[in-house]
């Protein structure tokens, strides 16, 4: 029996030594991205292609969760303000909670469904069909050519997505509590731009989905590179990518909330 | 895909991303709100400035004329200095008053002005002589209740 | 003599972490040949190929390619060093998002800072020599294996390599495919004056076109000689290799327990 505990525990240890050693190795990963990011902006054509990939192919995606978010938001808002009387405070309601965390936060975890799965698969495909290692003797390094271009498509990517997003749960919240519902549409858009501050709120905004578009990029393209040359290596990689990035997205929002809230007034 | 198609969504993507930055920037936010460039600032002190930070608006009969930049602890008179932003635009009299107001009953705290009647004007420096502090709600309770204490021992003596 | 040879192998020993593969090859690779490296399935024949390309460094020993020791090579020594070789990979590897012309103009266009228009009669030369010039537009994923391989063959030679290295070409294809792409490797060898590298393990293919074979074994090189030379050889590693015999120094048997012992037969037997 004590045998077993003990197992467990050596289980739990190479696991943990296991997932630091990742960390250390997909860090080192960036940092080689980094390095070899020149060929990125020269050719600056390889990175359009993949912010095609990553970035153009997911708006649809992007806008009608958007849609859907600030709609929703708008109806359980509603509930709950004309409790208080204060039905006019609806777009503030809206427009703090996408501006702040839904925008970056639900488009940082789709972005990572639907574009950081897309670019491990396609990485860890080109990898287990040997491309990689044919461009490699081509005397071509695939980590310029093929990642780093993946990874700079993805990073200019979120930004553009997030704001989107926030844009459409906006409008989306406009639809339902202006024009289905009847919130006043004066006070609806006044108290907002009263509550809504550009360098607090959107700024801070652009730059969680920055970050996390580092973060999810980086992990999809990790991942891909390092994903064994079989199907269900690909595979493996593809669902780990999804995974890590989102609780990478949520323990990073986290820690910029807090840094970023002011007033310890 | 053929390479000009992929350019061109693209820079339609880019350009959809842009759109929106600028609608979250003028008609959500209030990035072409209230930063005016000529100011002179003044000084006030209130015993108690409630809920008011910085940033909050400065207005006179309702119109925003400035913005509280600075919110400071006095150490010396034991109150709280506040720093103010006044357009330029706008002249004050030197006997104006300054109280700390709230916007609505959840609202925020802003600075209201009513202006006096004196010849000269603040100016880049002055302070600000009378003010008004915030109301406190639990004093505000007290004050009620005292003096609804003190109406009730005056009915039976009509009696 | 070193200058004829382009390269030169010589105690190389390897091991994929605490497993070796190779343990002591010596082999040279006269200019202007094409030799072959055969073995059975495992025994290390792609990685001694990873190793002449430097993407794989020895445990021990050295690898040799025009003079230059490639493990030892920086960065850009070697993909100086790789410019003047071409590698045809199992299956093609393609690149399967580009057309078949992009795919052959690829080592061109990084390569080299020729304009479009020369560009594009190289890459159609090259095509037509592997009999695709008429195939350019197509996507990767409307190629036959056969063609596939030889698309990729064309981008192989794009640079005019003085060493062109094949892993298993013969694997997988049909008589015909076969008698072309072997008939490929000797007319392009002998057309560009280059050298080649083949590995595989198909005996009735190679013995037509090769001029010197390896044959290896358990990590270590076993026999060599001409194609000839081994056919008629009558050691019994080699002749149960050259004449496809099922059981003999290669076991037909993986290693395990007593049959009987198995089945639990001595048991019942007492």
């Amino acid at each position: 029996m004590v045998d077993g505990l003990l197992d467990w525990f050596r289980l739990i240890g190479a696991k943990t030594i296991n997932a630091v050693w990742r960390i250390g190795s997909g860090t080192r990963f960036l940092f080689l991205i980094l390095f070899h990011s020149g060929l990125s902006f020269r050719r600056f054509g390889l990175t359009i292609r993949k912010i095609f990939f990553s970035g153009v192919l997911s708006t649809i995606i992007i806008v009608v969760s958007g849609l859907f978010v600030g709609m929703v938001l708008a109806l359980q808002g509603y509930e709950t303000l004309q409790v208080y009387g204060s039905e006019e405070k609806l777009g503030v309601l809206v427009a703090l909670s996408l501006l702040r965390e839904l925008g970056p936060v639900v488009s940082g975890l789709l972005f990572a469904s639907r574009a950081g799965s897309a670019i491990t698969a396609e990485i860890g495909l080109m990898k287990a069909t040997e491309q990689l290692s044919a461009m490699d003797i081509m005397a071509v390094n695939p980590i310029g050519r093929v990642v780093a271009p993946h990874f700079w498509g993805g990073v200019i990517s979120m930004p553009i997505l997030a704001t989107i997003f926030s844009a459409m749960g906006i409008f989306g919240a406009y639809l339902i509590g202006v024009v289905l519902i009847g919130v006043d549409v004066g006070a609806f858009w006044s108290q907002m731009q009263a509550a809504v501050d550009f360098r607090y709120d959107i700024v801070n905004s652009l730059i969680k989905s920055f970050v996390f578009g580092v973060a999810v990029t980086a992990i999809a393209t990790y991942e891909g590179f390092d994903a064994a040359p079989t199907a269900e290596g690909v595979s493996g990689a593809t669902a780990r990518t999804v995974v890590t990035s989102s609780l990478v997205i949520l323990a990073l929002d986290l820690m910029l909330t807090a840094f970023m809230m002011r007033g310890w007034n | 895909m053929e390479r000009r198609a992929v350019d061109l969504w693209v820079g339609l993507f880019v350009v959809a991303g842009f759109i929106a930055l600028m609608m979250l920037a003028l008609k959500v936010g209030n990035f072409g709100a209230y930063s005016p460039k000529d100011v002179y600032v003044v000084k006030a002190h209130f015993d108690n400035i409630g809920g008011l930070k910085e940033q909050a608006p400065v207005r006179s009969s309702g119109v925003v004329v400035g913005r509280v930049t600075g919110v400071r602890f006095d150490s010396k008179k034991f109150d709280a200095e506040v720093t103010l932003s006044m357009d330029s635009k706008f002249k004050f009299p030197t006997d104006t008053t300054a109280s700390v107001l709230t916007s609505g009953i959840l609202g925020e705290n802003y600075v209201g002005l009513e202006a006096g009647g004196a010849d000269d004007n603040l100016k880049q420096g002055d302070v600000v002589k009378l003010t008004q502090s915030a109301i406190v709600l639990e004093k505000l309770i007290s004050q009620f209740l005292f003096s609804k204490a003190q109406e009730t021992p005056t009915k039976p003596k009509e009696e | 003599m070193s200058e004829d040879n382009l390269v030169e192998i010589a105690e190389l020993h390897f091991a994929y972490g605490a497993r070796p593969i190779l343990k002591g090859i010596n082999l040279r690779i006269p200019r202007g040949k094409v030799v072959a490296i055969m073995g059975g399935s495992g025994s290390g024949k792609t990685t001694l190929l990873k190793l002449i390309a430097g993407q794989l460094k020895p445990l021990r020993g050295g690898v040799k390619v025009d003079g230059e020791i490639v493990h030892e090579l920086d960065h850009n020594g070697l993909y100086r060093v790789r410019r003047k070789m071409g590698m045809l990979f199992q299956f093609g590897a393609l690149f399967t998002d580009i057309s078949v012309f992009d795919n052959v103009a690829f080592p061109l266009r990084e390569q080299t800072d020729l304009p479009e228009s020369i560009i594009r009669d190289l890459v159609l030369m090259k095509l037509h020599a592997v009999g695709l010039r008429g195939a350019h537009e197509l996507m990767p994923n409307e190629l036959s294996g056969g063609m596939a391989r030889r698309v990729a063959l064309a981008r192989a030679i794009a640079l005019d390599p003085s060493l062109i290295m094949y892993d298993e070409p013969f694997t997988g294809l049909d008589p015909i495919s076969l008698g072309v792409i072997g008939n490929l490797i000797r007319r392009l060898n002998d057309a560009l004056g280059a050298t080649s590298v083949v590995v595989t393990h198909d005996i009735q293919e190679s013995v037509k076109i090769i001029d010197y074979i390896y044959l290896t074994a358990k990590g270590q090189i076993v026999a060599q000689g001409s194609p000839q030379e081994l056919l008629d050889s009558s050691d019994p590693l080699v002749h149960q290799f050259f004449h496809g015999e099922p059981d003999g120094p290669s076991p037909f048997h993986y290693p395990g327990k007593n049959y009987a012992d198995d089945l639990g037969l001595k048991a019942a037997h007492g």
